[in-house]
């Protein structure tokens, strides 16, 4: 692993933390120059920086692909586990369930979490674990060299030339109908955008997907491929533009009038929508769906914070699970006794 | 030709033959609690079909006032109450003992047999003239044969009239419905058969600091007293009523008195894979985390047991096995999931396995399994089966010490963290080749990236190959380490015995009596059960002073046999297979039969 080196330059701003940018990165990317995911690792760690999280309160959870490896490249000082391919909606689902104080972000790729990992995913989103969950979203396999994934359009070329025949998953659609509660799409191209969007993702009390289209540059960003930066530069169209405000700072007074909403999140934070597209309502899952399934039957690819939903009760809240992560409740208060063994055996006789 | 014969009491064995969904298993319950309660010690075994309702479906009570309550497979009474088994139900009965069976219509003269004494009881005709309700009808049946047994075999009816008060106290009409039907029963037997037959009961001391409980609620009762605050799990028989007791006791002992919140996550995942994943998630984070499955669940969870195993992070995960491969008979018993679960996973890996051999073993062995999952960090894997599991088994009272405190092993705090200058996950490590871990969020010194894939010995990734296997050697020998804490294996010897009988869990007490059968046939032997894997030196030691050793276990190919040869030093040939794999709980004849047949082998 290849360290940065760590030479901070003295004029680069700190968080209330007291920490750089500079502390808020991992070691060097091992990816292909000009991959998609190290525009996304760099948001992370923007994001990050400016939520002023300590670094080993986060848990960075993958799974297995070029996306999964990524935790390494961000937050150095926060937990990680790079686990099984498809698997890490699972560990992160014990994981929120032992220790309810960290802040959970999981990296999955398309092969992660559309094919191996499909069930697992569904299933978080279904428990509505607290997570920020992305998917850096390339249409292929890179690891294993050029296979299609499971969002591959139909058309869509391989760099063989070799056009997909078989129906994309799309997660943004799927995960609206499982009844996901913080549903974005972005563009690793596009950190205005994509910054916020994290950022309102990780201040979400339930699970945030955020799919972000992250063009693989060896293997699928050729003519005929519709993850190209070109093709995705082109079709992307942003339909509600998501500023986040931290909870310490005031609301700014120059909101422009039309067109804004403010969501207040759980921890007093808000997510301010400029409704780039004027008809777009974000609250509504039904108009969202057949909005955006309109809008992608265009061959256009909608952007933006898509749908939010603050009521939804995350997975401790379903559970009734105690205040005080598991992890810190003490054992005297975990096991009954022998007095208490006693009586109860008084049922077995 | 029915002869006088002699008063047997407090030995014998009777089998139910019933139909699948029609509510016997509440009157075969009561029976058997009742005789529990008279002081004898009793055994039941339900040997029933993969279905909810219709099938054949059979309970087998054994009383036996030496203690010896294995699965008999000697009956000498059957109550058959299933018509469409009648056959072969008729032909179990030993010769000389007795059938009832309901005399509403008249039994085929080709099942009567002269060596058998057939009582009838009108059961269905007498429920029919005293019940309303079809359903209640049918139910009732079940509860009058129950009667016409306490005439016949002299079961204290004040014990049973406690019993239904106890069960149906609150609901005064199936309370008097039970009480009828009992009675129905009890008095036809009375004034219409000769009772008590023969075979019949008689107080006694003997279940007296016992209680009465299936492995699964003992199992359960084990994860709430060691801790465990977050357990995952997929539906499978016979391993749901693990997490059904699991999630009831949490309910009445984990709920905040002030809050009414719960210290307790469980998790039902969307599959096996899931669930192993979830325990992980929540063990790395610091929680004691299990699972409880069966073998088809096993073989899913395999991938992430090496994650878990590579990785060094603990998992607890209770294996109730059923009969394989594959879906194999869900409802029937085996010990076939011994070696997939020693080496469950792909690459190097190896396990600590735990193999109780009854309820108590069960409840006491979970505890075990968080600590030694903790102190060793790794997986932990139980093996109950479905005879300890899904039985009620008379066991010793199960005692709890308070001063137990749960051995989380080498977890350093945020104060010693603060001390080190730099903190490495797999080392130092320590005489059991165990290295400190740090757990999420604890201190930023802590922090640490946890990996599946190649590592060296700081944690850092690696293919360097003296890097890999430095690594993969200290889990070898960690897990080498291990023999010393898993449970001592139960040795009882003979004088001048030169035979070895081996085997483990739920073959138990079928093993002893088989065991002492033989030494009054002049075959002494002495006798082993392992309750733990990796195996201690003792283990080895015992299998060494024999020149024969019989393994006895339940499944084909002898995979505790394996092991052993594969994980000692001893040679095959000193190793003999006495395997019954058929689906059913082993018997003591089973062990008789297949240790004279060998020995006469080996003889000659």
């Amino acid at each position: 692993v290849t360290k940065k080196p760590s030479v901070v330059h003295p004029s680069l701003k700190k968080n209330a933390l007291g920490l750089t940018i500079r502390d808020y990165e991992g070691s060097m990317s091992t990816l292909c120059a000009g991959c998609g995911h190290d525009s996304v690792t760099a948001a992370i760690v923007r994001a990050f920086w400016e939520l002023e999280t300590p670094p080993h309160m986060i848990a960075k959870l993958s799974g297995i692909g070029c996306s999964s490896k990524t935790p390494t490249y961000f937050v150095s000082g926060a937990h990680g586990f790079n686990s099984a391919h498809g698997r890490m909606p699972a560990i992160a689902t014990g994981a929120a369930a032992a220790n309810k104080d960290l802040t959970y972000i999981g990296i999955s790729g398309d092969g992660d979490s559309l094919s191996i990992g499909l069930g697992q995913m569904c299933h978080a989103i279904r428990r509505n674990l607290n997570m920020l969950y992305v998917i850096e979203n390339n249409g292929v396999y890179g690891l294993t060299k050029g296979q299609f994934s499971a969002s591959a359009d139909v058309g869509s070329k391989s760099k063989k030339g070799e056009a997909n025949r078989q129906s994309p998953i799309d997660p943004v659609m799927l995960a609206l109908t499982l009844g996901a509660s913080f549903v974005a799409r972005s563009f690793s191209g596009d950190k205005a955008q994509l910054v916020p969007l994290l950022r309102a993702g990780l201040a979400h009390k339930g699970f945030a997907l955020v799919d972000v289209i992250s063009p693989c540059v060896t293997f699928n960003d050729h003519e005929g491929s519709t993850k190209s930066y070109r093709y995705t530069r082109e079709k992307n169209v942003e339909v509600s533009h998501a500023d986040f405000v931290p909870i310490r700072k005031e609301l700014s007074a120059d909101i422009p009038a039309d067109g804004v909403t403010s969501v207040t999140m759980h921890d007093g934070s808000v997510v301010r929508f400029t409704k780039v597209a004027p008809d777009y309502d974000p609250t509504k899952r039904q108009a969202v769906l057949n909005y955006l399934q309109e809008r992608q039957s265009k061959g256009e690819v909608p952007t933006g914070l898509l749908y939010l939903d603050t009521t939804a009760p995350e997975m401790h809240a379903l559970n009734g699970t105690t205040d005080v992560p598991l992890t810190k409740v003490p054992f005297e208060k975990l096991c009954p006794g022998s007095a208490a063994l006693e009586k109860l055996q008084q049922a077995f006789r | 030709m029915h002869q006088e014969q002699q008063v047997r009491i407090n030995d014998f064995a009777l089998k139910l033959a019933n139909v699948n969904g029609t509510g016997s298993a509440s009157a075969n319950g009561l029976l058997m609690q009742a005789i529990f309660r008279m002081g004898i010690p009793v055994s039941g075994k339900n040997l029933f079909p993969s279905n909810i309702q219709g099938l054949p479906t059979w309970y087998e009570v054994r009383v036996n006032k030496a203690g010896n309550t294995a699965r008999a497979i000697d009956y000498d009474l059957m109550v058959a109450m299933n018509a469409e088994t009648h056959a072969r139900d008729i032909k179990e009965v030993k010769s000389g003992g007795w059938v009832l069976y309901d005399s509403s219509w008249p039994l085929p003269n080709a099942l009567l047999r002269p060596d058998v004494t057939f009582l009838g009881v009108p059961l269905a005709k007498l429920c029919n003239e005293a019940f309303g309700e079809p359903r209640e009808r049918i139910l009732m049946k079940n509860i009058a044969y129950a009667g016409a047994l306490c005439a016949l075999l002299d079961i204290d009816m004040k014990v049973i009239d406690q019993l239904l008060l106890e069960k149906y106290g609150k609901k005064k009409a199936l309370q008097d419905s039970n009480h009828k039907a009992l009675r129905l029963g009890y008095d036809y037997a009375t004034e219409h058969l000769q009772c008590p037959l023969p075979i019949r009961l008689q107080q006694m001391d003997a279940t007296g600091g016992h209680i009465l409980i299936d492995g699964n609620t003992a199992t359960a009762l084990g994860c709430l007293y060691a801790g465990a605050t977050v357990a995952a799990w997929y539906p499978i028989t016979p391993a749901t009523s693990v997490m059904d007791a699991f999630k009831s006791l949490t309910d009445k002992f984990r709920k905040d008195p002030e809050t009414g919140k719960k210290n307790v996550c469980i998790l039902q995942a969307e599959d096996e894979l899931a669930a192993i994943g979830m325990v992980i998630g929540a063990a790395w984070n610091g929680a004691r985390a299990f699972t409880s499955t069966a073998g088809p669940g096993i073989s899913l969870m395999s991938e992430l047991i090496g994650l878990a195993y590579y990785a060094e992070i603990p998992a607890v995960i209770v294996d109730v096995q059923r009969t394989g491969p594959s879906t194999g008979m869900p409802t029937r018993t085996q010990q076939g999931d011994i070696l997939a679960c020693a080496y469950a996973s792909h690459g190097d890996t190896k396990h600590i396995l735990l193999f109780p051999s009854n309820p108590n073993e069960c409840f006491h062995f979970a505890v075990k399994a968080f600590d030694l999952a903790e102190k060793f960090q790794t997986p932990v894997l139980m093996l109950s089966d479905l005879d300890i599991g899904m039985n009620d088994w008379v066991t010793p009272k199960l005692v709890w010490d308070d001063g137990y405190r749960p051995d989380r092993g080498r977890v350093l705090s945020a104060e010693e963290l603060e001390k080190l200058e730099k903190f490495y996950r797999y080392s130092p490590a320590d005489e059991n080749h165990v290295a400190a871990r740090s757990l999420p969020g604890v201190h930023a010194k802590g922090a640490f990236f946890t990996r599946g894939s190649g590592h060296n010995k700081l944690g850092g990734y690696t293919e360097i190959p003296d890097e890999y296997q430095e690594v993969v050697d200290r889990l070898a020998a960690k897990h080498k380490s291990a023999a010393k804490f898993v449970p001592a294996p139960i040795i009882q010897k003979r004088d001048g015995a030169k035979i070895g009988v081996v085997t483990l869990g739920g073959c138990d007490p079928a093993v002893r009596e088989g065991v002492d059968l033989l030494a009054q046939q002049g075959v002494l032997c002495n006798y082993m059960r392992v309750r733990g894997f990796p195996f201690d030196k003792v283990v080895e030691d015992f299998l060494h002073a024999h020149d024969v050793n019989f393994i006895v276990e339940q499944n084909r190919d002898g995979q505790l046999r394996t092991l052993l040869v594969a994980e000692t030093g001893v040679p095959k040939e000193k190793l003999r297979p006495l395997l019954v794999y058929g689906g059913f709980p082993l018997s003591a004849r089973h062990v008789v039969e297949g240790v004279s047949a060998k020995v006469k082998e080996v003889v000659s």
